[in-house]
């Protein structure tokens, strides 16, 4: 009877150590088949060799099969982002297990610091680059080099004001729309004061720093691989993402 | 002298866009590289063959192959390299003109734009897949080489 408690609770252990490796890459924007893969890989190297790993964009259901009665667990996800390299350090960590050179105990200590560690660069790095981004792209578009500041303004003040809005008020879909009423706002009055020339051009530059080209990208592919519910939940994510794009600069279109 | 503006702001682009979603600082070069050959080769070919749809899946397979071969030589994920790297083939400038032309109620050309947004955003990932699955034929078949 005591042994068969062990065996329970080391089971629940490796699941553990599962969940909380495919609960930080899910919430970094790893791809879908990448988590499943990586949960199953970390069981069977820990000694739960049948597991089944179900994973959609707002939970995880991760179950093992074993000598004992199937265990199964479930996880809410709730807030995602993108962190490459949260993804990359929970990938590498995957890998020493699967190597041998990490224990459950360690493992599990490894992504408990991972998970809590703040990773992200600075927000005036990350203006600062959404900003270049922002006139870069202008360039891209075919803009011509009078428009670069102007873009760089809108489109680093859109972002900054995007991340800032989403600490306030966590509906993503509220501070994207305002982000993109901003960029259209700034942009108009920049061109209307003559700092600016070709108001397209600006808007388009400055707002592909919000552009869910990420979130469409991996919903077709997820639909392709045959992760029908994460692609169609993705779909629907960066349809509302670009919708409230769309409406923000609309809003501003209409005072043409 | 066109071409090497294209090529700088590309890789500033794609390197910032790496900051932006936190890849490891010491990939936000490979990724400003990768960037610029997927650039490289869809201005290249929209230019000279005025398809944008052939070209931005040319430049996704490009960038998805490189990206590929990147991840095994540095022993991380594919996506950190292939996302920020995807990233200027967004159609984001047609998605514009299109909303604007719904909002001047223009629908008939707006719904020819939205169409062709969607091919686009559907070439980007036909390229991504068909990538993976190259990359799935040439894993079997070096198995198989190694396992006579």
């Amino acid at each position: 009877m005591n042994k068969m408690n062990d065996q329970a609770s080391k089971t629940y252990e490796i699941m553990e150590v599962c969940l909380l490796a495919g609960k930080i890459m899910l919430q970094s924007g790893g791809e879908t088949y990448r988590v499943e893969d990586t949960m199953m890989r970390i069981a069977a190297a820990l000694g739960v060799e049948k597991s089944h790993s179900y994973v959609t964009p707002t939970g995880i259901i991760f179950s093992a099969e074993g000598d004992e009665p199937t265990k199964t667990k479930l996880i809410r996800i709730s807030e995602r982002s993108t962190d490459l390299k949260k993804v990359a350090l929970v990938n590498s960590v995957s890998r020493q297990i699967t190597s041998g050179d990490l224990n459950m105990k360690e493992a599990l200590n490894r992504l408990q610091e991972i998970e809590t560690m703040t990773l992200t660069f600075p927000l005036w790095v990350q203006t600062a680059a959404a900003s270049l981004a922002s006139g870069c792209f202008m360039i891209m578009f075919n803009g011509t080099w009078i428009d670069f500041i102007p873009s760089m303004i809108s489109g680093g003040l859109g972002y900054l004001s995007f991340v800032k809005f989403h600490r306030f008020v966590p509906i993503k879909f509220f501070s994207e729309f305002l982000a993109a009423f901003i960029i259209g706002l700034l942009s108009l009055l920049l061109v209307q004061i003559g700092f600016g020339k070709e108001l397209d051009k600006i808007i388009i530059g400055s707002v592909m720093t919000l552009v869910p080209g990420l979130l469409v990208t991996n919903a077709i592919r997820d639909l392709m691989a045959g992760h029908l519910i994460a692609g169609l939940s993705k779909g629907a994510e960066a349809f509302l993402t670009a919708f409230a794009i769309g409406a923000g600069i609309a809003v501003v279109l209409t005072f043409l | 002298m066109d071409i090497l503006a294209q090529l700088i702001t590309s890789f500033f682009a794609t390197g910032a866009f790496g900051i932006i979603f936190n890849a490891p600082k010491e990939s936000l070069l490979k990724c400003g590289l990768v960037g610029m050959g997927g650039w490289l080769v869809y201005y290249v070919l929209e230019k000279h063959m005025g398809d944008a749809v052939f070209a931005t899946l040319s430049a996704t397979i490009f960038i998805a192959v490189i990206s590929q071969e990147m991840a095994k030589i540095y022993k991380t994920p594919v996506i950190i390299f292939s996302v920020a790297g995807v990233i200027p083939l967004v159609p984001g400038g047609l998605a514009y003109d299109a909303m604007r032309k719904f909002v001047e109620n223009d629908y008939n050309h707006a719904l020819g734009l939205a169409a062709k947004t969607l091919l686009l955003a559907g070439a980007i990932a036909f390229g991504l897949v068909f990538s993976e699955v190259i990359n799935q034929i040439q894993r079997k078949i070096s198995y198989r080489v190694s396992k006579k």
